[in-house]
C-alpha cells in the first residue's frame, strides 16, 4: 500500500499538484467556516459581559471572565431543565435500545414466523404516517399529555434504528452458534442475553449513542406535550431565554439596566456552551462508531 | 413455533408501541373527513366529505404555503444535495491521514447540534445589533441588515445554516461508497495515464452513482416533508410571507387554534402526496438506472 502511495505521488504531473492544491485550500475555508462560529461561541461565553456586547470578541475571549456560568447555575429553571434532560436522555435511551433490540433481533431470525410482514408494518412507517395532529390525539387518548412518559415513549423506537441493528445481528451471529445452542437447550432469551447482546456492543453503542443525542437535542414532543414548566427539558428553556429573548430569571433587579443586558447577552452565549457540552466532549471518542453504524445502515438489508 | 414462543413475546411490546402510536394515528385521519366534536370523540362526530380539504384547497393561504415549502426544499435540495458529493469527493484526494481525518471529524461535529442551539446560534450572529455578521459588516462600513426580518433572506439563511450543519454528515456516506469501489480500477486509471480530475470522473463518480441515486431518491421523495422544527423556531412576523409552510401552518391551526379537523386534512393532504412523490421518483429511479430502494 505504502510503495502504492509513493508510487503516486512521482506520477502526480504539474497539473494534478494544482488541482490537488485548490482541493486542499478549499478544505481549509471548510474547516475554518465550520470551527470559527463554534470558537466565536466559546470564546464569547468566556469574555466579560461589557466585551461581548460592545462586539469586542473577535476569535479568544476578552477579559476572561466565568460570569456567565455563575448566573447560569443559580437559575432554577437552567438547573431543572438540565435535571431534566439528564433524565429524559438515561431513561428514554434505556427503553429506546430495549425496545429496538427486542424487535430487531427476532427480524433477523430467518426462522422467525412473519418476519417479512412485520418487516413491511415497519417499514411503511417510514412512508406515510398520521400526521401531528392524530398522532397527538393519541397521545392524549392514553393519558399522556402533561406527563414525562409522553417524551419517553411515543417516538420510543426509530425504524432506521430497528433496521441497522437487525442487518448487524443478520451479519454477524453465524446460524451455526444459534443451532449449536440450541441443541444445548439454550432458550431463545438466554441465547439473545448471553451470546447476541454480547457479541453485538459495536451496533449497541450507536443504538445508545444516536437515541442519547436525539433526546437530548429533542425539543418538539416536549413543546406540544407538555404543559408544566417544571418537566420541560433545557432545549424548551433554552428556547425561552434565546430564541424568545425572554431574559432568564435570577438576573439581579438592582442591576443597571445596561448591566443587565449585557449579562443577558452574555448567558445566551453560556447557554449555548452548556447546552452542546456534552454531546460534543463526548463525540470525538465515539465518531467512530457513528460512522460505523452509518455504513452498516447502509448494507442493504 | 412452539419452540420458539420467546422471540413472539419479546416482539409484543415494540408491535404494541407501533400499533399504538403508528397505526392507530392513521387510522384517526379520518378526522380529515368530518366535523371534529369534543364531546362526540373522534368517531361520533358527524361526517363531512371533502368538505375540510376544499377549505383549504380555497383557502388563500393555499398557493403560498405549497409554493413555501416547495421553494424552501427545492433549494435545500439543488444546493444540499451535491456539496455532501463534493466533499467527499475531494477528502478522497487529501493524501495526508491526520489532515483528512481532522477535517471530516470537524465537518462531522456540527450534526450533534441540536436544532433549538443552531437557530440560536443564527440569531445570535445575526441580530440587527449585537450580532457578529452585522458588526463585521459595519466595520467595513456597510449597513446593518435585519436578516431575520427581510423575508427574501429567509431561505438562504435556512438552507445555508442546514449545508453547514449536515455536509460534513452526509459526506460520510459517500466516503464509504468510494472505500468500496474496485482498487483495480484505479490501477487501470493510473495505467491509462488519468489524471486525478479524469479520474474522479471515471472511477469514483461511477462509482458511487449507486449510493447518490438513492439518497437523491429519499431526497426528492421527502421534500413534501420538510423539517418543521427549524423553520418553526426560526418564523416571526416579519418572515412569515416565506416561512410559513405547510407543517408549521398545521401546528399553528390544530393545536394553537384546536381546529383539528382542518388541520388533519391539511396534513393528511401533504402526507399523501409525500407518498406519491417518494414512490414515483423510486419507480422512475428504478426504470432508469436500475437503483431504487425498494
Amino acid at each position: 500500500m505504502a510503495a502504492q502511495r509513493t508510487n503516486y505521488k512521482i506520477k502526480d504531473s504539474a497539473g494534478d499538484k494544482l488541482f490537488l492544491f485548490i482541493i486542499y485550500i478549499i478544505l481549509v475555508l471548510v474547516l475554518v467556516a465550520v470551527l470559527y462560529p463554534l470558537i466565536y461561541i466559546v470564546s464569547s461565553s468566556l469574555s466579560s459581559p461589557a466585551a461581548v456586547t460592545s462586539g469586542k470578541v473577535w476569535l479568544w475571549p476578552v477579559d476572561f471572565s466565568l460570569e456567565g456560568f455563575k448566573v447560569l447555575f443559580q437559575n432554577k429553571q437552567v438547573v431543572s431543565g438540565y435535571g431534566n434532560s439528564i433524565f429524559y436522555t438515561g431513561a428514554g435511551t434505556l427503553i429506546s435500545v430495549v425496545l429496538t433490540i427486542m424487535i430487531a433481533y427476532p427480524l433477523s431470525r430467518k426462522t422467525f414466523f412473519g418476519r417479512n410482514a412485520l418487516m413491511m408494518l415497519i417499514t411503511f412507517t417510514l412512508l406515510f404516517s398520521g400526521g401531528l395532529i392524530p398522532t397527538y390525539m393519541v397521545v392524549k387518548e392514553v393519558g399522556l399529555i402533561d406527563s414525562r412518559w409522553a417524551l419517553l415513549i411515543p417516538n420510543a423506537i426509530w425504524v432506521w434504528q430497528v433496521i441497522i441493528a437487525r442487518s448487524f445481528f443478520q451479519s454477524s451471529i453465524p446460524d451455526e452458534l444459534f443451532e449449536a445452542s440450541e441443541m444445548d437447550g439454550c432458550s431463545d432469551l438466554r441465547f439473545l442475553r448471553s451470546i447476541v447482546v454480547p457479541l453485538s456492543m459495536p451496533i449497541i453503542a450507536v443504538l445508545v449513542l444516536m437515541y442519547a443525542v436525539g433526546q437530548w437535542n429533542a425539543y418538539f414532543d416536549a413543546l406540544i406535550y407538555l404543559k408544566t414548566a417544571d418537566k420541560f427539558p433545557l432545549q424548551l428553556i433554552l428556547r425561552s431565554i434565546i430564541i424568545q429573548n425572554n431574559s432568564a430569571a435570577g438576573l439581579n433587579d438592582a442591576m443597571k439596566q445596561v448591566e443587565r443586558q449585557q449579562l443577558a447577552e452574555l448567558l445566551k452565549y453560556s447557554l449555548i456552551v452548556v447546552a452542546t457540552l456534552p454531546v460534543l466532549v463526548i463525540y470525538p471518542f465515539v465518531q467512530r462508531y457513528f460512522v460505523q453504524g452509518m455504513m452498516v445502515g447502509s448494507v442493504k438489508g | 413455533m412452539r419452540k420458539h414462543w420467546q422471540l413472539y413475546m419479546i416482539v409484543v411490546p415494540p408491535l404494541l408501541f407501533f400499533l399504538i402510536f403508528k397505526y392507530y394515528p392513521m387510522l384517526n385521519t379520518v378526522l380529515a373527513f368530518k366535523d371534529y366534536n369534543v364531546i362526540k370523540g373522534i368517531w361520533g362526530s358527524p361526517w363531512v366529505g371533502m368538505k375540510n380539504f376544499n377549505l383549504f384547497f380555497d383557502n388563500p393561504m393555499f398557493w403560498p404555503l405549497v409554493k413555501n415549502t416547495l421553494l424552501i426544499s427545492g433549494y435545500l435540495l439543488l444546493a444540499g444535495f451535491p456539496i455532501p458529493i463534493l466533499l467527499a469527493l475531494m477528502l478522497n484526494e487529501v493524501r495526508s491521514g491526520r489532515f483528512k481525518k481532522v477535517v471530516q471529524m470537524v465537518s462531522f461535529a456540527p450534526y450533534f447540534i441540536s436544532t433549538v442551539v443552531m437557530v440560536s446560534i443564527i440569531m445570535l450572529f445575526l441580530s440587527p445589533r449585537l450580532g457578529f455578521v452585522n458588526i463585521a459588516m459595519n466595520a467595513i462600513g456597510l449597513d446593518s441588515v435585519n436578516f431575520l426580518g427581510e423575508p427574501g433572506m429567509f431561505r438562504s439563511i435556512y438552507v445555508w445554516s442546514d449545508i453547514w450543519q449536515t455536509a460534513g454528515y452526509s459526506a460520510v456516506i459517500y466516503l464509504a461508497a468510494i472505500a468500496g469501489i474496485d482498487p483495480t480500477l484505479y490501477e487501470a486509471a493510473k495505467v491509462d495515464g488519468a489524471s486525478r480530475f479524469q479520474k474522479i470522473l471515471h472511477v469514483d463518480l461511477p462509482g458511487i452513482l449507486p449510493t447518490i441515486m438513492i439518497v437523491l431518491i429519499l431526497n426528492v421523495g421527502s421534500v413534501m416533508a420538510i423539517g418543521f422544527e427549524k423553520i418553526y423556531l426560526l418564523q416571526n412576523p416579519l418572515n412569515l410571507v416565506n416561512s410559513e409552510i405547510i407543517a408549521t401552518y398545521v401546528y399553528s391551526v390544530g393545536l394553537l387554534n384546536a381546529n383539528y379537523s382542518f388541520a388533519t386534512a391539511v396534513g393528511l393532504f401533504n402526507s399523501v402526496i409525500n407518498l406519491i412523490l417518494l414512490t414515483s421518483v423510486n419507480g422512475l429511479a428504478k426504470r432508469f438506472s436500475n437503483t431504487s430502494i425498494w
